[in-house]
């Protein structure tokens, strides 16, 4: 028989539970999830990468509308719980509907602690919880100061994530050092160096005194020694509270957090709770860890199956890009407690090892984590570490006298060492999800959840990956864009964008590129971003493009070239064949083919006559034709309502003005046109890059087909009444794709990876698309124009040889 | 014509030569690339790929190496090996830079130009 579940609170720990719950037994519950934040479960860890800029939110949302509707729960999000009768078994909602319920499951999770200091209740003084928190860091750029009280893993992760904005930020320490928690004082001052490298003041032993404010809104912060901070925002994360009110309303056994016991049950035997709310044994949690496991025993007590909740010891790492930081255990100094420590200051590496009876009882690394887990383990283990001592603070690499080797250290891990710690998955998990046929990061991923909290194990993950599978398994260097480099296309674009890069050598400094300048890969793509994203600093590097952009011109088997004047539209006149005709003889050109793109190929024209060509051709008024470029090439058409007893609409005339504002654009790769008069769709415009079929009331405009290796329909971006709207919304959807796309995705495989849906969110809008087309425009006042002039007027001497000995030789 | 091995002949400017890309000296032999890297070193080659005969002169330079246009294959200028999987060796010839001028050795240029 189903029974009601009532889910109060939507976090990370209710979300795990729900998860193991319905995954095992999909009947058996009909679960009701209220959150007061008005959204789902999403990973809050990962608030951090969002506000630092290097995750959207969206991508770190865990379980979305799709997931909630197939599993039938039903939820209320923005809406708070005000009372919660147990004799009634009903919880009311602040609306005043009333839910009743078999069990129930508290999830409130915590509330940050806000220091009740004078002017704390300002505007602008803010926690860091919830998206909304996140949102107002976000917002502030160079301009701003923002004071964070709190030097713990909560507080410096806000702080580095301003910083990566530009924000002005100052943190504030109550204790002697940062994160004391964590750290020791030698770690503690290698962490505060590396934060103001980072552009980050720091200011310890400080204790703040008042907020003081102007017109409501905070200005400063004054310290108790009357030092004053100025600022935009402030930001308090010096600790959270169970958020327990309710609980305690309702009569439930309450202490630092609510009481329950080993199956995750409170005083009440229909109620149960779960994550940063509960107190067990005493203890209350911060880190998620231990959350999951509390999921994984709350899923089964409600299943009526046998499971308890244990603690275990914990380690933590900061995710800050750039400090490599890790501990573990209990690494206060005490009486018959050793310290083995490791010290590298100009590296910037601290180890330190605490023992006890011959047992690693506490760790601590910065700057180099490498062994972090192995480590880890002894700590759990408890194992008895007197053999290697003398060895042991080097890693599991130099016990015995192996070889460095760095997979050697996860190869010499046990199969319950702990891999992912957020989820507790050990190596033997990964090993036998790689046996039951797991074979990249993304299926261990998903099969075991190794890697899905915080993200810092994905290395160690995929090492496993390497050390299991062999010569089978690629480390994911196929990811990024080429050997010169570990970041990826994405990343790429990304920072040259963010970090304002306009040039090759800011990338390659900036970036850390491996080679001194690029290859055959990347140079093309980076040449192509650069020159989108900053039109007017930029200067295009010929030396960067492949043979056929460098020559304007596409090389043949034999080393000669094709010449493909352009025809707009399809359309041509007696005139102009007849300057193709004479170009054609006058440079014995052997081959003469009409493409597929409704123009004239001349096969076969020596490199050396290429200026020649172009001039005699331009003579008669025509342009390059793009037919070699990761660029605008044709727009075909049929002859429309002009000629067409069938057309609805000029498609030709609409064709050529297509073509006329489009050309001469650089794109992540080649783009190709259709406008058809009629839905007979005679110019095949629906596998097409961007397609547009005339109809009686109006232009259907399709984009994302292809018609080459792969077959695809395009699909309908909008349907428009005039010839204006139209080119409106396809040059808007270029610059899009000229903005945001890798090099050599044609746009199906751009759009299929950002969403149609998001696509028609950006061209939609009217100041979206408004800034789309005013880029584009802008960028076609620099690279609008014909290569061929430019360069037989410039450039014709690059295309002959530099010194002619066959003629020497004759004289 | 006879030469001593140490004779050079001066084909252009340094600065006529494309950094990171190349220009063609033409003999009756064939045609040689002579490549100028970003570092203003100069490297002459066969402009002949061994693959499938592509023009060497027109590939990617990047390095002390160069991306063959048509196939990809990459070579080392100094060496002239093919690089990677690829098995293959262009012919390399002597070539140096003189107060701004690019020089190639005469012995093997007068050979090729003696060759009819």
């Amino acid at each position: 028989m189903t029974q009601k579940l009532v889910v109060i609170g939507a976090g990370m720990a209710s979300g795990r539970a729900l998860e193991q719950l319905l995954d095992a037994a999909p009947d058996a519950y009909e679960v009701t999830l209220i959150n007061a934040e008005p959204r789902g479960n999403y990973n809050r860890i990962m608030l951090s990468p969002v506000l630092s800029g290097e995750k959207t939110y969206d991508e770190i949302v865990t379980h979305d509308d799709a997931w909630y509707a197939e599993r039938g729960v039903t939820c209320r999000f923005g809406e708070a719980v005000s009372a919660l009768d147990r004799d009634a078994k009903t919880v009311t909602l602040a609306g005043g509907d009333t839910l009743s319920y078999d069990k129930l499951l508290f999830g409130t999770g915590s509330n940050p602690f806000m220091i009740p200091l004078p002017g704390h209740d300002l505007e602008g003084v803010i926690a860091y919880r919830d998206l909304e928190d996140t949102e107002r860091m976000m917002a502030l750029g160079p301009d701003n100061r923002c004071v964070v009280i709190g030097g713990g893993l909560l507080g410096l992760e806000a702080a580095a994530g301003m910083a990566a904005r530009g924000v002005d930020v100052t943190v504030i320490h109550i204790m002697g050092h940062l994160m004391e928690r964590q750290l020791d004082e030698a770690a503690g001052y290698l962490l505060r160096k590396a934060l103001i490298d980072k552009g980050i003041t720091v200011k310890c032993s400080a204790n703040s005194k008042e907020i003081l404010g102007e017109n409501g809104h905070v200005k400063a912060l004054l310290l108790d020694d009357g030092t004053e901070l100025p600022c935009d925002l402030l930001v308090m994360a010096v600790g959270i509270r169970p958020n327990v009110q309710l609980a305690k309303d309702a009569g439930l056994a309450v202490g630092k957090g609510i009481h329950v016991d080993d199956q995750m049950i409170t005083s009440d035997p229909d109620v149960l709770a779960v994550g940063e709310c509960v107190e067990h044994n005493g203890a209350i949690f911060g880190l998620v860890a231990p959350l999951y496991d509390q999921a994984k025993v709350v899923a089964k007590t409600l299943l009526g199956e046998d499971a308890t909740f244990v603690q275990k010891s914990l380690s933590t790492k900061l995710k800050v890009t750039g400090c490599d930081l890790f501990s573990a255990g209990d690494f206060a100094d005490g009486e018959g407690r050793e310290d083995i420590v490791f010290r590298d200051p100009a590296r910037g590496v601290y180890k330190r090892l605490v023992l006890e009876n011959d047992r690693v009882v506490g760790a601590v690394f910065y700057g180099d984590t490498a062994d972090s887990n192995w480590f880890f383990g002894l700590i759990q283990s408890g194992e008895d570490i007197s053999e290697m001592r003398d060895t042991l603070i080097f890693g599991p690499a130099y016990q015995g006298g192996a070889a460095l080797d760095p997979m050697a250290a996860v190869a010499a891990l046990p199969l319950d060492a702990e891999i992912c710690g957020c989820n507790g998955v050990s190596k033997g998990d990964i090993v036998a999800a790689i046996n039951g046929g797991a074979t990249d990061l993304g299926a261990v991923r998903a099969l075991t959840k190794a890697s899905s909290s915080c993200g810092t194990c994905t290395g160690l993950v995929e090492q496993v990956l390497g050390v299991t599978l062999g010569d089978d398994f690629v480390l994911p260097a196929a990811a990024s864009i080429c050997g010169c480099t570990d970041l990826t296309h994405e990343d790429v674009r990304r920072m040259i964008k963010s970090r304002e890069l306009k040039s090759m050598a800011a990338v390659w400094q900036e970036l850390g590129w491996k080679t001194t300048c690029g290859c055959h890969v990347c140079r093309p793509a980076l040449n192509f971003y650069l020159l989108a994203d900053w039109p007017l600093d930029y200067l295009d590097d010929p030396q960067s493009r492949f043979i056929n952009e460098r020559r304007h011109a596409n090389i043949q088997k034999d080393g000669t070239y094709s010449v493909v004047p352009r025809m707009w539209g399809g359309m041509t006149t007696p005139d102009e064949l007849r300057a193709i005709a004479d170009a054609a003889e006058k440079y014995n050109v052997p081959t003469v083919h009409v493409t597929g793109g409704q123009r004239i190929d001349l096969l076969g024209v020596r490199g050396e006559d290429l200026p020649a060509i172009w001039r005699d051709l331009n003579a008669a008024g025509m342009v390059s034709g793009h037919a070699y470029a990761k660029g605008l090439r044709t727009v075909k058409t049929c002859v429309g309502k002009d000629h067409c007893r069938f057309g609805t609409q000029d498609s030709t005339g609409l064709g050529i003005q297509l073509e006329k504002k489009l050309w001469g654009s650089w794109t992540p790769h080649k783009v190709k046109l259709g406008v058809s008069g009629c839905p007979r769709n005679c110019a095949e415009a629906t596998c097409k890059d961007i397609g547009v079929i005339c109809v009686d009331s109006g232009f259907q405009i399709g984009v994302a087909g292809a018609a080459g290796m792969d077959v695809k329909e395009t699909e309908r971006l909008a349907d428009v009444t005039t010839e204006a709207e139209a080119i409106d919304m396809i040059t808007a959807f270029m610059q899009l794709y000229r903005e945001n796309a890798k090099y050599l995705d044609r746009p199906y495989k751009w759009v299929a990876k950002v969403g149609l849906d998001w696509v028609k969110e950006q061209v939609f809008d009217p100041e979206t698309r408004a800034g789309l087309i005013a880029r584009f425009e802008l960028s076609q006042t620099i690279y609008q124009k014909d290569p061929w002039a430019e360069e037989a007027a410039k450039n014709a001497d690059v295309y002959q040889p530099i010194a002619d000995f066959k003629l020497e030789a004759a004289e | 014509m006879t030469g001593s091995p140490t004779d050079w002949i001066d084909i252009g400017a340094l600065g006529d030569i494309p950094r990171r890309g190349s220009r063609v000296v033409k003999t009756a032999m064939g045609c040689v690339a002579v490549f100028r890297t970003g570092a203003d070193e100069v490297f002459a080659l066969e402009n002949r790929c061994p693959h499938k005969g592509g023009p060497l002169s027109e590939g990617i330079v990047h390095g002390t190496s160069v991306t063959c246009p048509l196939h990809n294959w990459v070579f080392s200028l100094d060496s002239g090996q093919a690089q990677g999987a690829d098995k293959g060796t262009v012919p390399t010839y002597p070539a140096r830079i003189e107060a701004g001028r690019v020089l190639l050795d005469t012995t093997f240029l007068q050979a090729r130009m003696a060759a009819e």
